[in-house]
């Protein structure tokens, strides 16, 4: 089980492997449909949802402001309460960090709440290299680590599998991990659920140590607030001896109150439910119950980078509410593996290269031209992040980064067009080569389009990016400018 | 009231009726509209793939062109986002602010006849099956909400079917089209048998741009259905029928 990211082709490769899958096609058209509409019917009871966004990022924007602050509020509630508070720059000292307390406690196995942090920085696989199993407990999760897959949604990490898919994961992968899955079992979702929770109990019990991710920190009272649905977050947060807890430095809320817009936010936008089932809070240690000992990673890993760009900082708002993938018409077709990271879909494609900075690799600089443009996520977005706004500045920065090496064919195309785009006077010639190609191809082409324009069917490269799916009407005889000299009005 | 079209660069060198369409349309309801011909584009689809150098002189170009109007109609929601909510990038890259002084003057062209001139009836008669797709920027970015379908449904003689999952993205998006063409395609492959399924004859939408791509789609389905930009419909008369 040592399934990353890291390799992953850039996003219009990866995504050519995805569109050709089409029973990712079929489960991601069916899961996100169902989820849409779940999600804008929960939404439109709502009368202030718009004045909740708008708190919702106020809120966000004052805390990452002053971020600084809040933070060693935030250590200083927590070690008033018991914990031990870790700093870390980057996923390796996160990682290490982690794995250094399971050593101290000689654990060979720890379970884990489901995290995005935690994939963030590769801590299953860290863990792994010191001998240590990560068990993931979150019914997903664990069907995505079963089936030694990758994650492809924030909310829904097994989004790409049908309950097909995951009892053929169970029936084959079960046993070598821990209690096997039960003779017969069906791909009935009650009985699939059932095999899970007896697998995991097993675990739950075992354990000494777990590892968590938090949903929000709330500074004035050191409180870590985990949001679920299974309950085997509650397992995990509860049961064993030992709690470290990997939290992103962005998921601060000053106080409770501003808590309180959040827990109303989160739900409707990613599960489109009133309120979830497990709503977790704890604050440092209380003496006989729960874990005795607690360890909170305060963790960077790219978040002061992003949150020096000024247009980038509002990615930060972001509560992994998945709002945006369940919207978005890309990552409908293509999945989540195609963006190559834990952060797939709209957020993902500004996040990642907000964390890891462009122009270094081409995965990443990829992921902000992987979007039509057509502002679903925006309007979906619980905290307003403007996803369309990041994207296109990210596409600068990305452009920017590569001036001054060799020009690509796209760097001369824009140059060009720029040149001729900037005085009418030499956009007037350029249409006049249309007309010429108008002569030629209403001449000799032989294609109508419906409606009886001329038009063309094959070109050669580069034409043929575009006509190899699509005809294309053929230029017209004489351009509008053209026309409305001849007219003299 | 001094009004300029802008035309835009697709229409300019790819839809010319479309152009002349806005003048008939403009010129029945009494509007007495100039094209600058100083006018080229917009700048979007250098903002758009990251060339903001390059979108600068560009806007530069659309500013000047466009200095002194009171409005400025485009049959494009698209190239209206652009100039009303990207031109500001541009002049903070050129450090010129003068460089997003007439963006906020632009109005797609629905605005314009409901907002501006507060019609929604402009005597158009086309007697076809029709099925309106709103585009992203129309819809997201300037927000018409209904007043395409408004006009629409005032056209004598026109049937409006609606367009199921009207609201999702076409697929176009520019440069993506090319970047990422095979996701662009799948995406337009879905609206296209949407279009399909409403049994219409034409399909209408605000912007030539996500036309081409939908109707090259259309198209190569030996579909036999067409696209029509929404000024080439309210433009048309009992005597063009």
């Amino acid at each position: 089980m040592s399934a990353t990211f890291v390799g992953m082709p850039a996003f219009p490769a990866a995504a050519r492997e995805a569109l050709a899958d089409t029973q990712l096609r079929r489960n991601l058209a069916h899961a996100t449909g169902t989820i849409r509409a779940k999600r804008a019917a929960v939404v439109g009871e709502v009368a202030e949802w718009e004045e909740l966004r708008l708190a919702g990022a106020a809120i966000k924007d004052n805390t990452l402001r002053r971020l600084d602050e809040h933070l060693l509020t935030l250590e200083a509630a927590l070690r008033a309460g018991g914990a031990t508070v870790h700093w870390a720059r980057d996923a390796r000292e996160a990682c290490d960090i982690v794995a250094r307390i399971a050593k101290d406690h000689d654990v060979d196995e720890v379970v884990k709440v489901k995290s995005m942090a935690t994939q963030e920085i590769g801590l299953n696989e860290a863990l792994a290299d010191h001998g240590v199993t990560a068990w993931e407990t979150d019914l997903a999760e664990l069907i995505v680590q079963l089936g030694d897959d990758l994650p492809s949604h924030i909310l829904v990490p097994a989004i790409h599998r049908n309950r097909a898919e995951i009892r053929e994961i169970f029936r084959r992968e079960m046993a070598a991990a821990g209690r096997p899955a039960p003779d017969g079992l069906t791909d009935d979702p009650a009985e699939l659920a059932g095999a899970a929770r007896l697998h995991l109990r097993e675990k739950f019990l075992r354990a000494k140590m777990a590892v968590s991710g938090a949903n929000f920190a709330v500074a004035e009272s050191g409180t870590l607030v985990v949001v679920e649905s299974e309950g085997n977050g509650r397992m995990c947060l509860t049961l064993p001896e030992v709690l470290v807890s990997v939290v992103g430095i962005e998921k601060i809320v000053p106080t409770w109150s501003d808590l309180d817009v959040f827990l109303q936010l989160l739900p409707r936008s990613s599960t489109g439910e009133r309120m979830n089932p497990y709503t977790s809070t704890w604050s440092g240690v209380t003496p006989g119950d729960g874990p005795q000992e607690l360890h909170v990673v305060l963790l960077d890993n790219g978040r002061t980078r992003a949150l020096a760009d000024e247009v980038g900082r509002q990615a930060l708002r972001c509560i992994r509410c998945s709002a945006c993938l369940n919207v978005c018409p890309v990552y409908e077709r293509t999945g989540g593996h195609a963006y190559g990271s834990v952060y797939p879909g709209p957020i993902g494609a500004i996040l990642n290269p907000l964390l890891k900075g462009v122009g270094v690799d081409e995965q990443t600089d990829s992921l902000p031209y992987a979007s039509s443009l057509c502002g679903a996520c925006f309007d979906a977005c619980p905290v307003r992040i403007d996803i369309p706004e990041v994207l296109v500045h990210l596409r600068s920065q990305v452009v920017d980064a590569h001036r001054g090496g060799p020009p690509k064919p796209e760097a001369v195309a824009m140059k060009s067009a720029s040149w001729v785009l900037s005085d009418a006077r030499r956009l007037g010639p350029a249409q006049r080569g249309l007309g010429v190609a108008n002569r030629v191809l209403t001449r000799f082409g032989r294609r109508v389009l419906p409606g009886g324009r001329r038009g063309v069917s094959r070109l050669p490269w580069p034409g043929s990016v575009w006509t190899n799916a699509r005809d294309l009407p053929a230029p017209p005889r004489e351009s509008f400018r053209a026309w409305w000299r001849r007219e003299k009005r | 009231m001094k009004v300029a079209v802008l035309v835009t660069c697709i229409n300019d060198s790819l839809f010319p009726d479309t152009g002349k369409a806005v003048f008939r349309l403009l010129r029945r309801l009494g509007v007495d509209a100039d094209f600058p011909e100083a006018q080229t584009c917009c700048g979007q689809p250098m903002v758009n793939t990251g060339y903001l150098d390059e979108a600068v002189p560009v806007v530069r170009t659309f500013a000047r062109a466009f200095e002194g109007y009171d409005y400025i109609v485009t049959p494009s929601g698209s190239c209206a986002g652009s100039a009303r909510h990207q031109h500001g990038l541009v002049a903070r890259r050129a450090g010129d602010p003068r460089l997003a002084e007439s963006g906020p003057k632009v109005r797609e062209l629905s605005e314009f006849l409901v907002d501006v001139l507060g019609v929604t009836d402009v005597n158009a008669y086309f007697p076809h099956r029709v099925t309106y797709h709103p585009t992203c920027h129309s819809l997201r970015m300037l927000g018409v909400a209904d007043k395409p379908v408004r006009l629409l449904r005032n056209v004598r003689g026109l049937d409006l079917v609606e367009l199921p999952a009207a609201e999702e993205c076409c697929g176009f998006g520019g440069t993506f089209a090319v970047k990422n063409a095979e996701t662009s395609t799948a995406m337009g492959a879905d609206k296209a048998r949407h279009v399909l399924g409403t049994g219409a004859e034409v399909l209408v939408a605000g912007d030539n741009s996500c036309l081409l791509h939908i109707g090259g789609l259309l198209s190569r389905q030996r579909s036999g259905v067409r696209v029509l930009h929404m000024a080439d419909v309210l433009a048309s008369t009992e005597e063009d029928a």
